[in-house]
Formats: structure tokens, sequence, C-alpha cells
């Protein structure tokens, strides 16, 4: 009983020790407080894959009321805009390469009678770009064909065979569950928490245990009776502290900048992040461990912060990868953590619905934490 | 010029004494390539999917058969319309459709999880291409110029590059520059006969030799593991990433004037320039996306025009002409944070 009250005095110590550390560097604090406020009020603002303002550069042959009733449907369509409308389309060509347009819609001399011989080249550079861009231009143009048709008493040029099977059919309404306005920053807010836990919790730690080893500091402690636990520890809470302050600072900025507020409760957004800021700061410390230069250290950390950030399904979903990199993926914490951010925030989903993605953080956490004890060693 | 060598030949070897560093600098490059050529796309092409079926027609079983069939789709069944908010809420699907046939007619319905709004769009115009496809189809082809397959790597290959090259050539020189200011032996350095500018070149050469290696090895890469399409630009790559990689050498000197020690060296270079190079360059997210301010912003983010005469030249094979704002740009941004760092460091 003594010999544990005496353990949590020396962590106390070593904690306030710890706390004056963060406070009297320079650069820490202002990573903790300012760095939540840049990511938070810009990164939404950047993180879009939304596909809008597409370029069109139309090439017009047909020069017929159809064909500038085509450009003026889409000049109004909130996705895309027309850039030029040419005679040939080396001309397209050319506003194409200078990148002022995204897709060339060619559209035929005798366009009402071949709407087939119609074509639409798209700039995929960009994959998803050029796909959903030239999809959105051919829906458009469809769709002025279909009503400019219907409006000549005019049947569809093509007789389907399945004709009973497939028509009558209304247009499919659509529910948008969850995000009603489709607005892409209330999905990216969630993750951006994961971000900044990421940055702050993984490199503080990483870079506070190499500099005591640089400045001999370490040497100090190796040779007081305080263990490797209650040592690891003092190094691994107060960035639980920090992993949690965080997290309320970014979602006050996502309620109070963006409007989102969250749908589930903040206890399962907290427990996540208490767990998830453990995970980074054990990595952030056992990588300190084994690492004899603040450079590697370093170099380490920043490999692994964008394998976390790029596999973790935080710009790109997971559900796109391929068969074998998904595998890969529920080794990665960040893909739990953000999976629940943004379950809770967004669906209003509950530690219940989430439950294996909180075991398997809680594990990944327990283990990290172990491997954060072990790989401290009072010798060099 | 005998100090000169003698001077790159310390550093080469104070490099070579840490040889996991270089292994780290060798294996990041390649890692994120083969991450974003084979992993990492935002295609959507696996959307899970359930159906509510009120009443069983032949139209209705021939659309859930064009589901299962439709590679697209991962089809998880038919359910009840009451489970597709729970089902939503565990993440186990990403949409449901329900297909309630009155009378002659066929009333659909398509519910997806929005919380991701560009996944959301896409699954319901693949949804919809699905339910209309007896009907008349679209009389439209489609082609998509510079990409045929649609690879994501053509897109996000000239990103990494641009990304690397000033990661590692800033941190790693602010890093040898800073820590040499720590330890006091560039103290030695400024009183020994050497002159300033040659301290700087010989300090300065052995990580640009690096940064060449790491090129030779991305290209190589580029073209043989990820496929992209060989070109005849290739040299204008080459003088144009070694222009910018002198750019991100200078840059990394001017933030060892600034840095006291090597804790503000690494959280200046890796924390300043890794999230803003990655959100602003273009490399991610496109930039007329961004509201104008931030397009404007992007402007000052030297990778942005990098990437973007990398992806002219490399992807879409543009003559050099096309590129020429790039160039000069990037050559006026080499040039002066050279002369601001060289300046800066011939004072202290």
């Amino acid at each position: 009983m003594t010999r544990l009250r005496y353990k949590l005095r020396i962590l106390w110590a070593l904690l306030v020790k710890e706390v004056l550390l963060i406070r009297s560097n320079p650069l820490a604090p202002k990573v903790i407080f300012m760095m939540p406020l840049a990511v938070m009020l810009v990164m939404p603002l950047v993180a879009s894959f939304d596909v809008k303002n597409v370029g069109v550069a139309v090439v017009d042959t047909s020069h017929s009321p159809l064909s500038r009733r085509i450009v003026a449907d889409m000049s109004a369509s909130q996705w895309l805009r027309v850039d030029t409308v040419v005679a040939t389309y080396p001309q397209a060509m050319e506003s194409l390469e200078h990148g002022g347009a995204d897709v060339i819609l060619s559209l035929p001399p005798a366009l009402d009678r071949q709407p087939e011989l119609i074509d639409i080249a798209a700039n995929s550079v960009n994959a998803t770009k050029g796909v959903l861009g030239a999809q959105y231009v051919a829906q458009s143009v469809s769709m002025t064909l279909k009503r400019w048709q219907s409006r000549q008493g005019a049947v569809a040029a093509t007789p389907s065979t399945q004709l009973q099977v497939s028509t009558p059919q209304q247009d499919a309404s659509v529910i948008n569950m969850y995000n009603p306005t489709l607005n892409y920053k209330f999905y990216m807010i969630p993750a951006l928490v994961g971000v900044l836990i990421i940055v702050i919790c993984g490199f503080l730690p990483a870079l506070n245990i190499v500099s005591e080893k640089e400045t001999g500091t370490i040497e100090a402690m190796n040779v007081t009776p305080v263990g490797k636990v209650s040592f690891v520890l003092s190094k691994l809470i107060p960035y639980w502290v920090i992993g949690l302050i965080v997290t309320v600072i970014g979602l006050t900025i996502g309620r109070l900048v963006y409007g989102l507020e969250p749908a589930g409760s903040l206890g399962a957004i907290l427990l996540g992040t208490f767990l998830f800021s453990l995970v980074m700061s054990g990595i952030g410390v056992t990588v300190a461990n084994s690492s004899q230069t603040m450079m590697q250290s370093i170099l380490v950390m920043y490999a692994l912060i964008m394998v976390f950030q790029l596999m973790g399904g935080l710009f790109t979903p997971v559900g796109s990868m391929p068969e074998w990199a998904q595998r890969i993926t529920y080794a990665i914490p960040t893909r739990y953590y953000i999976d629940i951010m943004r379950a809770v925030c967004l669906k209003g989903s509950t530690v219940a619905h989430l439950s294996f993605e909180f075991l398997a953080l809680a594990a990944i956490a327990a283990a990290v934490s172990l491997l954060a004890a072990i790989t401290y060693r009072k010798q060099t | 010029m005998n100090t000169f060598f003698s001077l790159v030949k310390k550093e080469s070897l104070s490099i070579l004494r840490d040889p996991r560093t270089i292994l780290i600098n060798i294996f990041i490059p390649i890692v994120l390539l083969v991450l974003f050529g084979f992993a990492i796309s935002n295609e959507v092409n696996s959307v899970r999917i359930a159906a509510v079926v009120t009443r069983h027609t032949p139209q209705t079983r021939e659309i859930l058969e064009r589901l299962r069939q439709n590679r697209y789709f991962d089809f998880k069944g038919l359910t009840a319309a009451a489970d597709i908010d729970p089902m939503m809420q565990r993440g186990e699907i990403d949409g449901a459709l329900i297909l309630r046939p009155v009378g002659d007619t066929l009333e659909s319905q398509i519910i997806v999880d929005a919380s991701n709004a560009s996944i959301a769009q896409s699954s319901v115009i693949y949804i919809r291409s699905v339910l209309n496809q007896g009907a008349a189809g679209m009389p439209v082809t489609i082609r998509t110029l510079y990409n045929p397959q649609l690879r994501s790597s053509y897109n996000f290959v000239p990103g990494i590059m641009g990304m690397i090259f000033i990661l590692i050539c800033a941190i790693m020189t602010s890093v040898a520059i800073v820590s040499e200011k720590e330890s006091g032996t560039m103290d030695l350095l400024t009183v020994s006969p050497a002159r300033p500018a040659t301290i700087i070149l010989g300090k300065l050469l052995p990580y640009f030799v690096m940064a060449c290696i790491i090129l030779a090895v991305m290209l190589l890469m580029a073209y043989t593991v990820l496929g992209l399409p060989p070109t005849s630009q290739i040299l204008h790559v080459v003088w144009i990433s070694i222009l910018y990689v002198v750019l991100s050498l200078s840059i990394g000197m001017l933030i060892s004037t600034v840095a006291k020690d090597q804790v503000s060296a690494l959280m200046m270079s890796a924390m300043m320039f890794m999230v803003p190079v990655i959100m602003f360059s273009g490399m991610m997210f496109p930039i007329d996306n961004m509201p104008l301010p931030l397009q404007w912003f992007s402007c000052i983010i030297p990778a942005r025009w990098y990437i973007s005469a990398i992806r002219q030249l490399m992807i879409q094979q543009l003559p050099l002409s096309y590129v020429t704002t790039e160039i000069a740009v990037l050559c006026a941004m080499t040039l002066f944070f050279l002369l601001v760092a060289v300046r800066k460091m011939t004072k202290d």
C-alpha cells in the first residue's frame, strides 16, 4: 500500500515536471492551441473532392436551336461551367491543354437526327474529376435531348427490347441520410480532429524524449529509482489531456464556424479520443526510445504519420482500396478512430454500434503502451 | 577547391554515419509511391447496398439481378425498411434501394449514407444508372484523355514528388546546420579560413546528391512499377526537379538561420510544411475547388507550381512552352530564397 502511494507520488512529481517542460517550451503551447485553430478553420475549406465547376468546351458544328439549348442548359447547371463554344475540335483541345476546360463536348452537324454521334472527352489526369465531370455533362445533355424529343413528339430512337420490363418507371427519389445538404465539410471535420491528434500527440512526445536524450537529462532520470512504468506513464498522461483539449477545441470550432452539431454523445467521442491519443503518444514514445537522434525519430514518425493518414481512410475511402490494402488497414489505428468520429458525429452511432472499432482501438492502445514501456531502457 | 572538397567529405561522412536516416529517406518515397499507386484511390467502386422490396415483380427481380452483377456494387441482400438506419449506423451499408411496385409502375427510392457527400453523389449516379439501364440509354460516348485506365497514380505521382523533395531537403539541411550550431562546431567552421559561401555549398552538395538519388529512384519506379506513359519530356522533368531541389535546399537553409535549436527547426519544417504542402499544393485536393483567398494563398506554396508543371509534362505530355509560367515562378522563388538565405547566413 505504502509502495503504491510512494509510486503515485513519484508519478505526480514527474507529471508536474512534464507540464512545466511543455509550458516552458517556446513552441509546444503554440502548437497545442494554434494548430487546432489553423487546421479547423482552413482545412475543411480545402479538403474536398467535390467535383464542381467543371469547365466545358463545346465544339458546335450543328449551330441549331437544339445545340444552343444544350449549351444554355449546361451553363444553368450548378456543376458545369461553359468555358468556350468553338467551331473545331483542335480549338477545344487547346482550351483543355491550357487548363480552361476539363471536358470537351462535340456535337455532330445533324444533332437531332444522330444524337449517338455526340462525343465527350474528359481530361482524366485526375481520374475522379474526369469521370464525374464527363458524367455530369452526359446527364445534362441527355436530359436536354429527352425534353427536346418529348416536346417534338418523337419517340426515342432506340426501340428497346426490354421495353415492357423497364418502363413505365418513375425517376427514383433520393434521401441523403445524416447529411442532407451533402456538405463535404461535415464529413471532414470529425476526421480532421483525428489529424490533429495524430500530429500533436505523435510528434510532441517523440520530440520531448529525444531532446531529453540529446541534452542528457534522460541520463539523470536513468540513475534515479523511478521505474519504467512510472516514467513512461509520466510521458503519456499529459498527452491524453492534450488530446482531449484538442478535440474539444476542434469540435467547438466545428460547431461555431461550420454548424456541425455532433449527433451522438460526447462521451463516445471522448472515449475514442482517449484511446486514440494513448495509441499515438505511445507510438511517439516507442519511436523515440529506439532512435538515437532527433532526425531519425522525426523521419520515422513522419513516415508513420503519412501512412496513418493515407491508409486510415482520412482523405480517400477505405472501401475504394483493393482487397489486400483493405486488410492492411485493420492494423492502422487511425482507421478505427476516424470511423468512430465520423459515425458518432454524423450518424449518432453509439458505443454499442461501434463496439468492434472501440475494442480494436483499446487492444492497439494496450499493445502500444506495453511496447513503449518495454523499449525504454535505462542502460544505453 | 581543396577546402570545398574536404567540407563535402566531412558532411558526407556525417550523413553516412547514420545509415538509418538514409534508409528512411529512400524508404519513404517508395512506400508513398506504392501506396498512392496501388492502394489509394477515390474511385467509388464497391458501394455496399441493401434492397427493400415490398412486392416482387419481374421488374424488381431484374433490377436486383443487375445490382448483383454490377461490379460497382457489393449487394448485401434484402432487408426491412426499419433496418436501414441501424445498418448504416453500424457502418454495414452505404446505401439502400427501396422498390415499391404500385399497379403497373415501379416507385423507387434511393437512400444513401451522405456523411461522405462525394461517395453519396457517385452512389446515386450508379444506382440511377442500374435502375434506368433497360430504358433508352444515354446516346453519348465518353472518352477519357491522358489517363485511359483511370489510374489514380497518374494524378498522385507528381504530387508525391513535390512533397518528398521539399520535406526531405528542407528537414535534412535545416537540421544539419542547426545541429552544428547546437554542438558549437559551427563556430569552429566560421573561424576557419574557408569562405562562408564555400561552407554553405559544402554543406548543401551532399544533400543535393541525395535528393538526386531519390529523384532517380522515384522516376524509375514511376516508369516501371507504376507504369506511367513514357514521355519525351523526361529531360525537362529532370531539370525542373533539380531546380525544385535547389529551391527546397534554400528553404532549409533559411529555416536553419531562423531556428534556435533542432526541435524548433524540425517543428518548423515538419509541421509548417507537411500540412500546407499536402493541403494547398493541389497534390490531393484540386486548387480550383478552394475559396478564392485560399487559391491566392496556394500561389506562395512552391510545390503547387512544381506539381502543376510536372503533371503537364509527365502525364499530359505537353511541350515545355505550356509550363513557362510555372518555371518562371519556380526560378524566381529559388533566386529569392537562395539570396535571402545566403545573406542571412553570411551575416551571422
